[in-house]
């Protein structure tokens, strides 16, 4: 399909090999392996600081890593030559703290990257962004600015805002931890939708029910590595590994 | 932003303070001589459209070029303060602090000394009259702290905004025009009118250069009139209660711009 790297969708869209990355003397993921097929829905889950953020920033390279293999459609991230901004159009991410652009209105921030970015018709991009809007239920907020939304809500503008990229794979770090627990459904629903519409998303998440249900595969992360992973089912009713079960049994 | 804060926060009596001065201080020295404290404000009313026309409007036009070159100047320095080449990032830091803790003066001086009076271009001689100079000295220190309130006002903006952008395929370029500057530029407005009030209080400096702006004049007025101790204060007296005029209405503009800006965001 692509010229360039010879990958077809038959491969995995995301496939991690190996991967280590160290801040300074701190070694924080070791030797992560992971396999994304195209249409999957992925989720991350694991104690705080396992390193769960830091690996989903080096699938778009926000985060550099030392030594291993990361492929993006085929594409190897972990290349001192690799064209960062061609990989950033090819996968969205969506963060925790929603980091819309304050002084852009919903429809603005959405409507930016394609037009300044991949330089696109405005005229073409506000439609889609109009449509984006209504995708994730905010007809009515489109000339509010980001401070005048509630928390559900700026994530909802920031998952548009990322789709309009048009992207093949979306990231998501812990996008509802920082969401009032009557809003963390609205973000979960509209994420449900875009996994069943067959897009392939990478989540870092600790809402359990969700992953269970949404989730085509779980990794289970701890300090670094993958300790263990499965279909939702196999992985929440037949855990294996002791730190998994302790996690579990912590948190649901 | 200390001195506009200290500025906008003297009382209204202030000039009527400055005033009395004026006029209270020769009828100490009355008694002496037969140059009288009418006299002395009388020369000075004499004096004083000549001391606005020709003085203190050429320390505005001073302060106007000096705060324009050192803007464009300190937003490029500032600039280069944040870039990503550390050959670069390290200039502009140097450059930004060597200027910025140097006595104005003393560049005055340098500049004064360093530059040639006249200069070639394509074979065409420019002359450089000393006032070029002095806004030259005078515009360095505000080149330098320009830079720093770019610096300061690009840094206020939270990474997490240029990670975003980053996410989004933005380049660093975009992502500086497009997302940080504009959210940061209001803030640099404040300082920057601070920093133009300090200017305006230090282009008198340049009569030390012989520039002939309000103090030169002043000095050479009170030659004029015989030069009577008396003059001293009702002179100088009056350039200070026309600094004030021209930089209180700034730092109160100043102050309530941060007030408004410091609310949002
Ligand atoms: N930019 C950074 N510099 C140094 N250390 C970092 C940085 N980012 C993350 N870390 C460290 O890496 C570890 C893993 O962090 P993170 O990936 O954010 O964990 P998680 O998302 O699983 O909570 C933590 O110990 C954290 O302190
Ligand atoms: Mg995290």
């Amino acid at each position: 399909m692509n010229a360039e790297t010879n990958w077809t969708p038959d491969q995995p869209m995301v496939s991690a090999t190996d991967v280590h990355k160290s801040f300074g003397e701190l070694e924080v993921l070791k030797g992560v392996s992971m396999d994304v097929m195209k249409g999957e829905c992925v989720c991350i889950i694991g104690p705080s600081g396992s390193g769960k953020s830091t690996f989903i920033r080096c699938i778009n390279a926000l985060n550099d890593i030392q030594q291993g293999s990361i492929t993006v459609e085929g594409q190897e991230v972990n290349d001192p030559n690799l064209n960062k901004l061609e990989l950033r159009k090819k996968v969205g991410m969506v963060f925790q703290q929603y980091n819309l652009f304050p002084h852009k209105t919903a429809l603005e921030n959405i409507m930016m990257a394609p037009v300044k970015v991949l330089k696109q018709d405005p005229k073409e991009v506000e439609d889609r962004a109009r449509e984006l809007i209504k995708k994730v239920r905010l007809e009515g907020k489109e000339d509010n600015y980001p401070g005048e939304l509630s928390g559900g809500q700026q994530q909802r503008v920031a998952i548009a805002r990322s789709l309009a990229m048009r992207p093949d794979v979306m990231l998501f770090d812990e996008v509802t931890a920082a969401l009032d627990p009557e809003t963390v459904k609205e973000v979960l629903v509209t994420i449900q939708q875009l996994a069943e519409e067959g897009m392939t998303c990478i989540l870092v998440t600790h809402e359990m029910g969700f992953a269970r249900e949404v989730a085509n595969h779980i990794y289970f992360t701890d300090r670094g590595i993958i300790v263990e992973h499965g279909p939702p089912d196999t992985f929440f009713d037949d855990a294996k590994d002791p730190r998994t079960k302790e996690f579990l049994s912590q948190i649901l | 932003m200390m001195v506009s804060r200290w500025i906008a926060g003297l009382p209204w009596w202030t000039p009527v303070a400055i005033l009395a001065l004026i006029f209270a201080w020769p009828l100490t020295a009355a008694a002496q001589g037969k140059f009288t404290y009418t006299d002395a404000m009388g020369e000075l009313f004499r004096w004083m459209p000549f001391l606005l026309t020709k003085g203190f409007l050429f320390n505005v036009i001073i302060s106007f070029f000096a705060m324009g070159i050192g803007t464009m100047a300190g937003a490029c320095l500032g600039l280069a303060q944040i870039s990503q080449n550390p050959a670069t990032r390290n200039l502009a830091k140097f450059a930004t602090q060597a200027f910025r803790n140097s006595p104005w003066l003393v560049l005055l001086y340098i500049v004064l000394l360093a530059l040639p009076f006249e200069i070639v271009i394509f074979g065409i001689i420019v002359p450089v009259p000393d006032w070029m100079k002095a806004v030259i000295g005078l515009a360095l220190p505000i080149m330098a702290n320009v830079s720093e309130v770019v610096r300061g006002a690009v840094q206020s903006v939270p990474t997490a905004q240029w990670e975003a952008s980053e996410a989004l395929a933005f380049s660093r370029m975009q992502t500086l025009w497009q997302i940080i500057l504009p959210q940061c530029f209001k803030r640099m407005i404040p300082p920057w009118m601070n920093w133009y009030a300090i200017l305006t209080m230090a282009t008198p400096l340049c009569s030390l250069l012989g520039v002939e702006e309000l103090i030169t004049l002043s000095r050479q007025a009170m030659e004029g009139s015989d030069n009577h101790p008396e003059l001293l204060v009702p002179f100088y007296g009056f350039a200070m209660l026309i600094f004030f005029a021209y930089c209180y209405p700034i730092a109160r503009w100043t102050i309530s711009l941060e007030r408004k800006y410091a609310v949002k965001l």
